[in-house]
């Protein structure tokens, strides 16, 4: 079998999966609603084009009046169930955006993690390796104690994924002497800017008074505030994202073998670095700045998934990328059902169960490197 | 795609023209001079070995030749177009390379490795067609690798490792291949296993460069040889050429003999023991034959003793030895009784060495020779088992009294 139907074949099941979690997640809160009936909303939510209208608009030209015809998309809902108002306000108004923002930030952390790993050869690698999440949090922790300090009112979102960019840049500077960036200096420039920066963001809480609790929120990462907003730009700049990284999955596995390999059969080595990290950088920074840091997430499920797929990127990072969907709204609905009412940093839901199983592999010896 | 028809063509266009050529290159690495000023020509179709000590700059060669390393200055042309100016994709096009030692730690397949080596061949957005399938089924037919294609690049074994790795090279269907130490690490059947698979792959299309550690290997599966030494090819040409005594010695600053073997009829490098332990003033003279006589030759010539050996067949063994470690031999044809000349020149060689050791079993001939001939029993040694030799030679260097038949 071909590596791409191989990668279609997995694809498929997993988005099986992430669909059927989404809509059951849909339904699991306060108010139960069976898995139909949350499909049911949904697919009376969808509107599809069916059809274009001609209609014919006034145009006045100094004292004439022109008749212009125009164009317009006539949208339509295919699905009318009946359905319950309440239920429709409650998945599409409520848990919907947020469910969906779980799987678009699972996505993208579960792609960054597996580039990540690929990129430095190393199985300890994950999305905020070089520094992404803490520049992100300084971005947002500074935002919430002292919003004055953020210029051109970008707002929490846009001072977060401006300071993961701005970090993952000045990694990168660091690290790149005469053209070349070494991924061992790399790795090492993002450590020290990691702790640099975990300095500040300590000062900023402890100055942080009144507002700690938001802080810590943010940190462990949440998305109880999510809005339609936000899932809109993610589920715009997430997949596009992902394509190009997906272009390059052909270059990963080469560089797998090592970078003078690598340059012998053919990839350029440093060209193909920087499109990487700065691929993987913002499609990182742009999960972080809607949900918060959540750990764990880029790091273990491209492992979980490359038991199963093996090493292949091609087939690996659809897989992972789903399946990272898939567990963080897992993840999620636990976060938020698990203890009543109250709403749990979805960042402690992961850690707490993804290092346990982490360990498991660990000590099963299913994962020993890459 | 098309390139390699492209590649193929420029290689049938041009054949007259050098496949490689390097003009006044250098390099230097970590603030060090490899390269200084090296110039060479390598034609198309053969088979191309690379030799010379360690760190003399034939891997910097190499990787400036294939585009994966520095250089610092000069040009160097692979199939008419400059390394230089040559992107990576298009490199490896022009030029498959098997690496010295690669990362191989991970779960890919044998197949998926060798398909790796079609990478320059397919767009960022195609995947493998059927030229690229058919390249890679070819690569590990020629390779002998398909019969373990599936199984897991860490399942296989170091020998079959390496032939993967050739398989690689061949997927991307290059008129140059360059391998680096294609046999280190590798025990002799796979050494010579693929080596010989490396000279079935040279022909008018595809021309090879190894860098060989093995200078007996180097002269058994190469063409033409390249010595590398301080930084400079210090000599080039056929193996019978390139392997003279001097120029090794002065490439490796080590004493050596470079016999014709027996078996392979090519040149077999043979390293002398390059300061003897101390120098010593004694000589003899040794009687006997084979293989226990070579034993002695170079046991005594290792502790600086010199001298002569005879009478001897002129076929025998030992003949090569003596002659390699500066002993004398008085030789005879194995056919007929020794000359007059002959029996002088022995007894004249045990009057005049310091020492006579007898190596037994002694032939008829030597028997009835020596009988005739009178050694003090201080100067006479007799030597029947090889770990007896050990014990003469101290024993000559120390100067002892000796005694008949003490070994």
């Amino acid at each position: 079998m071909t590596a791409r139907r191989t990668a279609v074949a997995h694809a498929a099941w997993l988005a099986a999966l992430l669909c059927l979690s989404i809509i059951v997640s849909a339904g699991i809160g306060p108010v139960y609603i069976e898995p139909i009936n949350v499909l049911k909303v949904i697919l009376n939510a969808v509107s599809i084009p069916v059809g274009v209208a001609v209609s014919s608009d006034q145009v006045s030209i100094g004292s004439s009046v022109l008749q212009i015809p125009a164009m317009n998309i006539v949208w339509g809902a295919p699905f009318s169930f009946a359905t319950d108002r309440v239920h429709e306000q409650i998945v599409i108004g409520v848990r919907l955006p947020r469910i969906l923002l779980a799987a678009a930030v699972g996505f993208a952390l579960a792609t960054a993690g597996t580039v990540m790993q690929g990129f430095f050869r190393n199985p300890m690698a994950d999305p905020s390796i070089i520094g992404v999440s803490s520049g992100a949090a300084v971005g947002a922790v500074a935002f919430i104690v002292a919003p004055a300090m953020i210029p051109f009112g970008m707002g929490l979102r846009g001072a977060a994924f401006v300071g993961a960019v701005v970090t993952a840049f000045v990694v990168y500077m660091i690290a790149t002497e005469g053209g070349k960036t070494p991924v061992a200096t790399l790795l090492l420039a993002g450590i020290a800017i990691q702790a640099f920066l975990g300095s500040v963001i300590t000062f900023l809480q402890l100055y942080s008074g009144e507002s700690l609790r938001q802080v810590v929120h943010w940190l462990m990462g949440h998305f109880g505030n999510a809005r339609w907003g936000d899932v809109g730009i993610t589920f715009v700049l997430v997949p596009l994202l992902f394509l190009i990284i997906l272009a390059y999955g052909r270059d990963l596995n080469v560089l797998l073998l090592g970078e003078a390999d690598a340059k012998g059969l053919g990839v350029e080595v440093e060209r193909t670095k920087k499109i990487l990290l700065v691929l993987s950088s913002v499609i990182t920074a742009a999960a972080v700045a809607v949900s918060g840091i959540i750990g764990f997430v880029g790091l273990i499920v491209p492992h979980m998934v490359r038991l199963i797929v093996g090493p292949d990127h091609r087939i690996l990072l659809p897989t992972a990328a789903l399946a990272g969907g898939s567990f963080l709204v897992i993840t999620d609905t636990i976060a938020r059902t698990a203890l009543g009412a109250s709403d749990i940093p979805v960042g402690i839901v992961t850690a707490a169960l993804g290092a346990p199983f982490f360990i498991y592999l660990l000590v099963s010896r299913e994962v020993h490197s890459l | 795609m098309n390139t390699t028809a492209a590649n193929f063509e420029d290689a049938t266009n041009a054949t007259e023209e050098p496949i490689v050529s390097v003009e006044s290159l250098s390099v230097s690495l970590g603030g060090s001079t490899v390269l200084s000023d090296v110039s060479c020509t390598i034609d198309r179709g053969r088979v191309v070995g690379v030799i010379g000590p360690n760190g003399a700059g034939k891997t910097t060669l190499l990787r400036a030749i294939n585009g994966t390393g520095p250089i610092d200055d000069g040009e160097i042309t692979v199939a008419g177009r400059s390394v230089s100016r040559c992107g990576a994709t298009e490199m490896a096009r022009l030029v498959g390379s098997v690496p010295q030692s690669t990362l191989l730690s991970f779960s890919f397949t044998v197949r998926e490795i060798v398909e790796m080596g079609r990478h320059p061949h397919i767009s960022r957005f195609g995947a493998m067609d059927h030229d690229d399938v058919r390249a890679v089924e070819a690569a590990l037919e020629t390779t002998e690798t398909s019969q373990f294609a599936d199984r897991q690049i860490t399942a296989v074994s170091g020998g079959e490792r390496q032939r993967v790795l050739v398989a690689r090279a061949l997927a991307q269907e290059t008129p140059l291949l360059v391998l680096d130490e294609p046999t280190a690490s590798l025990d002799i059947n796979h050494a010579t296993r693929t080596l010989s698979l490396v000279r079935e792959l040279a022909s008018e299309e595809r021309t090879v460069i190894a860098a060989i550690h093995d200078l007996d290997l180097a002269a058994r599966y190469c063409d033409e040889l390249l010595l590398v030494a301080s930084g400079d090819v210090i000599a080039q040409g056929s193996p019978a050429e390139v392997l003279g005594e001097d120029a090794i010695e002065a490439a490796f600053e080590t004493s050596v003999a470079i016999p014709t073997d027996p078996v392979t009829a090519t040149q077999r490098v043979v390293p002398l023991s390059s300061v003897p332990s101390n120098e010593c003033e004694q000589t003899v003279h040794i009687v006997g034959h084979g293989g226990l006589a070579r034993d002695v030759i170079v046991s005594a010539a290792e502790s600086g003793i010199t001298g002569s050996i005879g009478i001897l067949s002129k076929t025998d063994s030992a003949v090569d030895t003596a002659t390699a470690h500066g002993f004398e031999t008085i030789t005879t044809s194995p056919l007929s009784p020794p000359s007059e000349q002959c029996r002088s020149d022995l007894v004249r060689a045990c009057d005049k060495a310091d020492h006579v050791i007898a190596v037994q079993p002694l032939d008829e001939t030597n028997r009835e020779l020596l009988s005739s001939v009178t050694v003090d029993s201080d100067r006479w040694w007799q030597v029947e088992q090889t770990d007896e030799i050990r014990s003469v030679i101290f024993a000559i260097v120390d100067n002892k009294d000796a005694r008949i038949n003490s070994y």
